[in-house]
């Protein structure tokens, strides 16, 4: 009796071993960040391989997207296909600013050729560089807010979420294709040879800076998600991705939930679009071409759902697959991607890291060697049966 | 004389013209325990589906603790203390035990104090509390989705009493269980039923007779009878509603 009245406390003991893990994943993260932030672009930089840097710096600024897609899909359930509306504008917003660093008096020169000659008012907030790094976070946050207030509000869930995210998206994208006079239409911007802080966007030093700052937002948004994933609200969201009438008869509005991780996917999507568009000079509306925002889905899918990890490698593998294969075989790689996807929806269903956590390790560690079978620890401890298997194997 | 927690009134319910609760009344006093039977189609679960908020009534009111529950949404309806235990057990399948039990205990349940609100010593040892009163001690840190039919269902109830509702709505608890899980259950909740008011909707006439003091019957979406077990099952309309259709046969 006084064995369960004395039962230590919990806390105590859990606590130091889950700051010593913290510890341990702070230092793992951090010690890949540097590596992918210093070192490899020193190495490919001296292997002749230049090219790969920018590619990587891209892929990288994609896989913070891919972790947004892995927030709201792999944890609660709700599989956007609209994510590109939210790339875009982030993208759209950086590219706005970088159009305006003209001399006093001068507007963007496209605005010419439609005989535009006042700017129009909504691009005037983006002369102010603060309010452009608020927006590319801040515009796509709120539009996802409101988008994702009004469905889930109304109870839109599964393939009717996605059908509708879609459908977004397609507005969005036949919307800024069809501005020309007010942000170029089809063109959209280039960013090359704008501005900024004294060089052009294209100048291999500010490249260098876009590339570490990609991995240090990669590594930001890691953590956040890391952080929303790991505590009661992370349970939450399993929880309503799993059963979501039930959270709401243990007292739980999972409308809430909903919107604030729709926000938060969408903020991440925003910084990636910008990232990406400095970095690779352009941002057209094309980036809300569905197969895009559909590519953003297949790389958690082949990475692992609900693994954040896996959002990051599988974005970082189909991007370079991609970017090899099309290289080699232009025409092929859609063949190639569909083939992934196959595989990975039937072979792995859990993607390359949720088949690694859960029979992919012992597969490796067991490779060529007699498996071990595990059965209590009684047994295997038992100094007869040890006997047993060192001298009666056949 | 001790008040009533629950009073439904003059209530119907129509689906297209098909009317599943058809002009009903039903009171449950403070810390009863009552047990709701009737034949298959009788508008149980419909019963509960309006007193949770699921469904909204057509007419009539239901009143919980003096308050008109019709504007309310499910999640606020389990807030004011009605908590609701479904027919087939649904649990969290990935979380574990524990976890399960973590999030229906929380006493605040908007987005940021689950975020940034750590669960106070009071509710982890609530917790404790609860895992050892459902015998899930052993299983705490596994999930869910590992744990057999009975164990599910013990689980759930005891996120039930996490949220420490005043009524607790339980559907068929022991549909599938076998006869030891079947009257584990039954005296988890009579012992449940010391602290609650509690409503059972059940089939198993074993497993009523063991709990039940008092006994509603349904029929038709309407109340056909009240009374205690006995009293309800020598009421000749009972034994023709329930045994009538084997005759017609």
């Amino acid at each position: 009796m006084t064995a369960v009245k004395s039962s230590p406390p919990a806390p105590p003991e859990v606590a130091p071993r889950k700051s010593r893990t913290l510890v341990r994943e702070v230092i793992i993260v951090g010690v890949i960040a540097a590596v992918f932030a210093f070192l490899l672009p020193a190495i490919l930089g001296a292997a002749g391989q230049g090219v790969r840097i920018n590619q990587l710096g891209r892929f990288i600024s994609l896989a913070i997207a891919a972790l947004g897609i892995d927030l709201i899909w792999g944890y609660t359930g709700m599989l956007s296909l609209g994510h590109g509306i939210f790339f875009t504008l982030g993208g759209y917003a950086f590219a706005m600013y970088l159009q305006l660093q003209l001399p006093a008096g001068q507007i963007p020169d496209f605005f010419t050729l439609y005989g535009v000659t006042e700017l129009p008012f909504f691009w005037k907030p983006f002369y102010s560089f603060p309010f452009t790094l608020v927006a590319i976070v801040a515009i796509p946050t709120i539009i996802a807010a409101v988008i994702g207030y009004l469905v889930f509000r109304n109870r839109i869930r599964g393939v009717y979420f996605s059908i509708l995210t879609q459908a977004a998206l397609i507005v969005f994208f036949n919307f800024f294709n069809g501005q020309q006079k007010l942000i170029n239409g089809t063109n959209g911007f280039k960013t090359d040879s704008a501005p900024l802080f004294g060089a052009p966007v294209s100048d291999p030093k500010l490249q260098t800076l876009f590339y570490v700052l990609s991995v240090l937002f990669l590594v930001g948004g890691y953590a956040l998600c890391r952080w929303l994933t790991s505590g009661r609200l992370g349970r939450l969201l399993v929880a309503i991705r799993d059963d979501e009438p039930r959270v709401r008869f243990s007292g739980y509005d999972p409308t809430g939930y909903k919107v604030f991780v729709f926000a938060v996917s969408a903020g991440l999507a925003g910084i990636a679009g910008a990232l990406f568009t400095v970095q690779s000079g352009i941002i057209t509306p094309k980036s809300m071409d569905i197969a895009f925002s559909i590519e953003m889905v297949i790389w958690v899918a082949v990475g692992g759902r609900a693994t954040l990890v896996g959002a990051v490698l599988g974005t970082i593998l189909v991007n370079f697959a991609k970017t090899l294969l099309s290289e080699q075989y232009p025409e092929y790689w859609l063949f190639f991607q569909g083939a992934l996807f196959l595989l990975v929806v039937t072979v792995l269903p859990n993607g390359i890291l949720g088949w690694l956590q859960s029979d992919g390790l012992l597969w490796l560690r067991t490779l060529g060697r007699p498996q071990k079978v595990s059965t209590y620890p009684s047994l295997e401890e038992d100094i007869d049966v040890k006997y047993e298997q060192q001298n009666l194997r056949d | 004389m001790s008040s009533k927690i629950l009073e439904i009134e003059n209530l119907t319910v129509s689906f297209d013209g098909f009317k599943a609760i058809n002009n009903l009344n039903f009171s449950m006093d403070e810390g009863e325990l009552r047990v709701v039977i009737g034949p298959n189609g009788a508008g149980k679960t419909t019963f509960m589906d309006i007193i949770t908020g699921k469904t909204k009534p057509t007419e009539g009111t239901v009143t919980f603790k003096g308050r008109n529950l019709r504007p309310y949404k499910e999640y606020q309806i389990a807030r004011m203390g009605i908590g609701r235990k479904f027919q087939t057990p649904r649990v969290y399948q990935k979380l574990t035990p524990r976890q399960n039990l973590e999030l229906s205990c929380a006493q605040h349940k908007n987005v940021f104090s689950s975020l940034l609100g750590r669960s106070a010593p009071g509710e982890r040892r609530t917790v404790g509390g609860l895992l050892e009163t459902v015998g899930l001690v052993a299983k705490a840190d596994i999930p869910a989705e590992l744990l057999s039919h009975g164990e599910k269902q013990r689980l759930e109830i005891g996120m039930l009493v996490a949220q420490s509702p005043d009524l607790l709505l339980v559907d068929e608890p022991v549909a599938g269980l076998t006869d030891e899980e079947t009257e584990n259950v039954g005296s988890l909740l009579l012992a449940l039923a010391e602290s609650h008011s509690i409503m059972v909707i059940e089939h198993d006439m074993e497993f009523v007779r063991q709990i039940a003091k008092k006994v509603t019957v349904l029929h038709q979406g309407s109340v056909l009878c009240e009374g205690t077990m006995d009293e309800v099952q020598n009421d000749p309309r009972v034994i023709e509603v329930y045994l009538g259709h084997q005759e017609d046969e």
